[in-house]
């Protein structure tokens, strides 16, 4: 039996378009995939492609025809081994009962007749109308209503309104008497972009209320993106020797008295601020601070944000006082009592992510300060040593900078120098 | 303008047009001597003579019978019936010799007249004396059936009616005649046929006629204060219907309710319903609602009688219905 190619629609609000252009003539064989013709709609050209092989039996739509309704039959396509006479027969047959209404197509305006009750008048994908090449040709055979039980409750304002936002009814929760979908339910589904279907609606996106905190947050990090030009420096520095040195600080003392990498770094931090000054400085709008004194600030994160209580005086303190500092202010942190002298003042900032399992990343700088280091985690990596490959612990540094302050060779020195320092902990000493 | 009552403008109608017309006169049953069975005809004897304003036997058949031949003939009768519900005797004049004879005559016979009296529910006068003939009349082609709500509407409706080339029912109503109303100085005339928009409103269209419009807009006050903005249409003319105004409100509303004194069933808001959801189907997000009288005789006991009348409450509640929102 031939198979009947109808005008696609390219979009569900099309109802009818123009046949720009045959590509295949009567009588040309035709692959599946070939582009037959040209479909011209008031918003694209659009190529039809073929989705059975045959022989193109008889063009009934002309090139250059305009206003061709969508489903119309265009053309005649006949199988192999079939009697080019039964195009005839089939042509014959078309009469008013083979050009259906669109039955696809949403109604465009309140004129025309709405779709009938028992079928969702938008059969179309809900959004993004992307043109449907399977629809091209199907066999002559006449449109099969929806089956039974199909009906979606609906107002009929709310089913034309999906209709002409192309919403699929189906997929809308409708909140009227036994779950009739009204005018709100489609106001609200527009509202959100789309049809949710019910389990996206359930999965809703929740409103979260901002806290101070996150304002703070959110103001101080966007000023920092929006007004600091950052650059970033990377480096590895080997970690062996500063765990051995933690291990053996660590060996008598009481656990919570142990001192971690990070506050290692903290001090190796502080002591590369004292060395390379230029690095612990600010951007002063018209001139450059240059802190005298080292206070660098911890970035602590609690359950809804993240502070930085500051160590002030770093380079001066032993590493042990370090540590009871920065641990006292991590309790305080958690606890919500941390005094604002706790976490102003800093002249410069570590992130340690090394705990998460973070190899390595650039952490954003903490207005007013002009710098911020990004400490990953101390990991066994390859390392060559006179040209063997080895296992040794190795932790990436980032530096960010704020290049009003600091320019790249100064950064460089100043990572070098930290590096160093973490390389070889007794230089902390020197 | 100046503020005068429903009675007072029914009569000023009919006096200014006698006074503009001479083919124009009054019968029916008190309204000379005695000025009228509630006081409307006053000074329209002792103005225009026995003559023109004619006491009539107690005998609805005779005298609508022969203020149907004396349209016929060229005069422009007003037919007074002392209430509606006496008007059931004349009802074969009003229907089958008024509304029928331009049709019948092929044209050749007019039939300028108006059938006015109170019309719908008074208080406690029971079952035969209380009851809303809008419907009744309204399904009658051949018939324009008037109900105005205001003094200005019942005054520039009423001069319309009596110009009118057909003949047109005219319901007044009894618990309106007394509520005053500013009303245009001079001739005021209105056009037949045509719904008002009494207060415009985005979330459901609220509509009824004659005394209805009176609980409509009480609710329409309290759906206000509830969120809900109404809009109120006082349709005015039966028939011939205003499908214009009633489908261009629901455009806008989506929404229907319509009231009336009157029995739900064939009644006119049941005819507003079938219009709406016909030709406006596209446009609602909810069926459309009637309020209505109880469909039982009106009851003698004052308990049972406000029982079964609409009450703004239940328009307020079948609006919300409507909306979908809780009342």
């Amino acid at each position: 039996m031939p198979t009947l190619i109808r005008m696609p629609a390219l979009s569900p609000t099309m109802t009818e378009g123009t046949l720009a252009r045959w590509l295949k003539n009567e009588g040309d064989g035709v692959e599946p995939g070939d582009v037959i013709a040209e479909i011209e709609t008031d918003k694209a050209t659009m190529e039809v492609e073929a989705v059975d092989e045959g022989t193109l039996g008889k063009i009934l739509v002309a090139d250059g025809t305009e206003g061709v309704a969508v489903n119309s039959v265009i053309a005649v396509l006949v199988g192999e081994g079939e009697d080019p006479q039964s195009v005839e027969a089939a042509t014959a047959e078309l009469g008013d009962t083979a050009v259906p209404e669109p039955r696809s197509v949403p109604q465009p305006s309140a004129a025309k007749p709405a779709p009938p009750e028992d079928e969702p008048p938008a059969e179309a994908p809900a959004q993004a109308p992307a043109p449907p090449p399977a629809a091209v040709s199907e066999p002559a055979a006449p449109a099969q209503p929806s089956p039974p039980g199909s009906r979606v409750s609906a107002s009929p304002l709310a089913r034309r309104m999906a209709a002409q936002a192309g919403l699929e009814l189906a997929s809308i929760r409708g909140s009227g008497p036994h779950g009739r979908i009204v005018k709100a339910d489609i106001d609200r589904a527009l509202q959100m972009g789309g049809a949710p279907t019910t389990d996206e609606a359930e999965a809703a996106p929740e409103r979260i209320e901002l806290t101070n905190v996150r304002k703070v947050i959110a103001t101080r990090l966007l000023e920092a993106k929006q007004t600091i030009p950052h650059f970033y420096l990377e480096t590895d520095a080997e970690a062996g020797a500063l765990l051995d040195l933690r291990r053996r600080i660590n060996a008598d003392l009481e656990r919570e008295q142990r001192v971690t990498v990070n506050d290692l770094v903290v001090k190796a931090t502080a002591m590369a601020l004292r060395r390379v000054p230029e690095v612990n400085s600010a951007w002063g709008g018209d001139h450059i601070v240059r802190h005298r004194a080292v206070h660098v600030a911890v970035a602590v994160a609690v359950d809804d944000g993240l502070f930085t209580p500051v160590v002030r005086n770093t380079d001066r303190k032993g590493i042990r006082e370090i540590a009871r500092e920065i641990r006292s202010l991590v309790q305080k942190t958690r606890a919500g009592k941390l005094m604002p002298e706790e976490y102003q003042g800093g002249t410069f900032s570590v992130s340690n992510l090394g705990m998460y399992g973070i190899g390595a990343f650039a952490a954003v700088i903490n207005p007013p300060q002009g710098g911020i280091l990004a400490v990953g985690a101390a990991a066994e990596r390859p390392v060559v040593r006179d040209g063997v490959v080895t296992a040794a612990p190795v932790m990436t540094l980032t530096l960010s900078g704020d290049h009003r302050v600091i320019d790249g060779a100064v950064g460089a020195r100043w990572l070098a120098e930290l590096r160093k320092l973490i390389e070889h902990p007794a230089l902390m000493l020197a | 303008m100046r503020e005068i009552s429903v009675r007072e403008a029914i009569r000023d109608a009919m006096a200014e047009e006698m006074r503009r017309d001479e083919s124009v006169f009054l019968m029916g049953e008190e309204v000379a001597e005695y000025e009228g069975a509630y006081k409307v005809s006053q000074g329209l004897l002792k103005e225009f003579g026995p003559e023109r304003v004619v006491d009539t036997p107690i005998t609805e058949a005779g005298f609508a019978g022969v203020g149907v031949g004396a349209a016929m003939m060229g005069l422009r009768p007003i037919v007074e019936f002392m209430t509606w519900n006496f008007a059931m005797q004349a009802i074969d004049q009003i229907v089958n010799s008024a509304a029928k004879t331009r049709y019948m005559s092929g044209g050749l016979l007019g039939l300028p007249i108006v059938f006015r009296g109170p019309n719908g529910v008074a208080s406690q006068v029971a079952a035969q004396h209380s009851q809303d003939y809008g419907a009744w009349y309204a399904h009658v082609p051949g018939l324009k059936v008037v109900a105005p709500f205001d003094a200005a509407d019942a005054k520039g409706l009423l001069t319309a009616a009596i110009r009118d080339p057909d003949p047109v029912v005219f319901l007044e109503h009894e618990l309106l005649y007394g509520e005053s109303g500013q009303v245009p100085d001079g001739e005021h005339v209105a056009e037949l046929g045509r719904a008002r928009v009494v207060r415009p409103g985005r979330d459901v269209t609220l509509v009824s006629w004659s005394r209805g419009v009176s609980l409509v807009l009480d609710a329409a006050a309290e759906l206000a204060e509830q969120g809900i903005d109404a809009e109120v249409i006082d349709l005015r003319s039966l028939r011939p219907l205003d499908r214009a105004t009633l489908l261009g409100s629901v455009q806008r509303t989506h929404r229907i309710v319509s009231v009336e004194e009157g029995w739900p069933s064939c009644g006119v808001g049941a005819e507003i319903v079938a219009t709406v959801v016909a030709e406006a189907f596209d446009a609602l997000d909810a069926p459309p609602q009637r309020v209505s009288g109880a469909d039982v005789p009106m009851p003698y006991a004052a308990h049972l009688e406000a029982l079964a009348l609409p009450l703004s409450e239940t328009v307020v509640r079948v609006a919300h219905e409507v909306c979908y929102t809780d009342g």
